[in-house]
């Protein structure tokens, strides 16, 4: 479980990890009831109407400038790009 | 309203009105925008406080709005099918200038710089966005409960939860604070609480209504619908929110074709089939008198002429198996781009990753790290084929069950909710919670288009709704179904 927690960046008690673990065991319970069915010839779905692959003119259709918009929920702003703390040197 | 009531519902007030008499009143002149706003801005501010339906409210901004439509009415200006009609939106619909905050911390004072689809279609409709709605944080929940800024109230009896997702738009219009609101169905998420408030709750055909603008929560199973007080009301604002947008890539580009004709249809002839596994009282947290209100439904629609049979749909309950591998898989995935780094809530950290540790874990609640955890753990390496993939496959076969089942019958019928409104921390334990949805999850994972419609009370003397699902693209036969429903509930003893 801490390693999911690693894998979703989350940082979870021992407190918090314990109860998910129960929680999260018996939704996979739940899940397991999927057993029953023999899929090995059976796609999968992923749009119910089956689209696939929808592409559109490479055009601009919206010259709207919201770039300060944007940029104006961002956290720490610097020179018109988002700014965020040292990302190499350090591991987690 | 008297605080022992608990009671707080729109029936007789000055704003229990319908869109269509909204909008034919403002369109007529006969009554002015900024009048029916001012009326509705006022019931909210009279009651809100008890309801808690809104995370925000908007009434300058409705004001103005009002404003322009009733220069229109002036200058002869066509101001559009909605003109002047009050709406409120779940708070997981982008809305330009105005924080669409996902009733979670880490949205909070996310002001976004675009309007949803919707939101642009309502508006050039000339309908007036008065707030924007509660919902469970990332529209996880079935109760509103999960909200990061506390629960909105059952207006039926402000000691039950309203339902949710959409519990704050559920509530809003039972409430009388909009005779329009939407919100968005994942597994159930508009049908449940439109069950558990007494109104009418539509989820659409899966890619019938844009999704450009709506926080993705599980990207194959969203869908945007309305809420209203009438079935011909919901048929109206369906009809102006459907259709192609380019800007949605899961977006149907069959032509529309509008619902709102086909209401007095009748359903002589119709082929109904009641699901037989949705309709037992053995199962786990179904109550009878709800199952009962599910006859009394299926009895109705054969007085009105149509051909009811029994139907049995063998997968229909794992469909929740399926779902809840599904739903948090694609939630774990899409809620990633919470990161602190572009919007959103920001903790500090030494290096970038722990920076975005740290605002997750401050920014999420509960359920969505549950929820998370259950999805990042059924995509790690390894489970994919076992939980994702298995459920993906399921899923078709269900596809396949419904589709054959549609060869026989034009619509199903099942009840909506498999309880009336509960109380307040009644369903603590997450699996009790999921239950609820076995009804209503099957349309969310066959794409296929589900309305619930008020029908009467059950045991306690709450608000039962039944449900009508209908093949893809099939809302016509749906919005049949749900009238005559409707109507036959019309001077019975409910």
């Amino acid at each position: 479980m801490a390693k999911v927690a690693q894998l979703a960046m989350l940082e979870l008690s021992d407190e918090e990890l314990d109860r998910f673990t129960g929680q999260l065991d018996a939704v996979l319970d739940l899940g397991g009831r999927l057993d029953a069915f023999d899929v090995a010839d059976v796609p999968p779905t992923a749009h119910p109407y089956g689209l696939t692959n929808v592409f559109r003119a490479d055009t601009v259709e919206n010259d709207d400038d919201v770039r300060a918009e944007a940029l104006a929920a961002g956290p720490e702003i610097e020179d018109g790009r988002f700014k965020v703390p040292p990302a190499l040197g350090e591991a987690l | 309203m008297s605080a022992e009531s608990g009671h707080v519902v729109a029936d007789g007030q000055a704003t229990d009105v319908s869109v269509a008499d909204v909008a034919s009143a403002v369109r007529n002149g006969d009554r002015s925008a900024s009048s029916i706003v001012e009326d509705h801005l006022s019931r909210i501010g009279e009651l809100d406080d008890e309801i808690h339906a809104f995370t925000t409210v908007v009434a300058d901004r409705a004001r103005e709005a009002a404003t322009v439509i009733d220069q229109k009415i002036e200058s002869g200006e066509d101001p559009g099918p909605l003109a002047g009609v009050p709406v409120a939106l779940k708070d997981n619909m982008c809305t330009r200038g105005v924080t669409t905050t996902c009733s979670s911390k880490m949205l909070e004072q996310w002001i976004p710089p675009y309007d949803a689809t919707v939101v642009e279609r309502l508006s050039a409709a000339g309908a007036i966005v008065v707030g924007k709605t509660n919902l469970d944080e990332f529209a996880m929940g079935s109760s509103t409960e999960n909200s990061a800024f506390g629960p909105t109230r059952n207006p039926h009896d402000t000691d039950r939860v309203p339902g949710g997702s959409s519990g704050g738009s559920a509530a809003a219009v039972a409430a009388g604070f909009a005779p329009l609101s939407f919100g968005s169905d994942t597994g159930g998420s508009i049908r449940q609480p439109a069950s558990l408030c007494g109104v009418v709750g539509m989820k659409p055909t899966y890619g019938r209504v844009s999704r450009y603008g709506l926080v993705a929560f599980a990207s194959s199973l969203d869908q945007i619908g309305p809420f209203t007080r009438s079935v011909a009301d919901a048929a109206l604002a369906f009809d102006v929110i459907a259709g192609h947008d380019p800007r949605d890539a899961t977006s149907i580009a069959t032509a529309y074709e509008p619902v709102g004709p086909h209401l007095t249809d009748g359903v002589e002839g119709l082929r109904v089939g009641v699901i037989s596994e949705l309709c037992r009282q053995d199962l786990e947290g179904f109550e009878p008198a709800v199952v009962e209100r599910t006859s009394r439904a299926a009895e109705a629609l054969a007085d009105a002429g149509a051909k009811v049979d029994e139907v049995s749909i063998p997968s229909v309950i794992a469909g929740l198996s399926a779902y809840y591998m599904i739903a948090p898989a694609e939630a774990s995935s899409n809620l990633a781009r919470y990161d602190g780094v572009r919007y959103g809530l920001r903790q500090p950290g030494q290096n970038t990753a722990s920076m975005m540790a740290a605002s997750r874990t401050a920014g999420f609640g509960d359920e969505v790290k549950r929820r998370i955890m259950l999805g990042t753990y059924a995509l790690s390496a390894g489970y994919y084929d076992a939980f994702y993939g298995k459920a993906q496959r399921v899923r078709t076969i269900m596809i396949q069950e419904f589709e054959q089942v549609y060869q026989r019958f034009d619509v199903l019928l099942t009840p909506t909710s498999p309880c009336e409104a509960f109380r307040f921390g009644a369903k603590a334990d997450p699996l009790t919670m999921y239950y609820n949805d076995v009804c209503t999850i099957p349309s969310n994972l066959t794409g296929q288009p589900a309305i619930s419609v008020p029908y009467g009370t059950g045991a306690e003397g709450l608000p039962v709704g039944v449900q009508v699902l209908a093949p893809m693209l099939g809302e016509s036969d749906l919005f049949r179904a749900a009238a005559v429903l409707e109507r036959s509930l019309e001077g019975s003893v409910s």
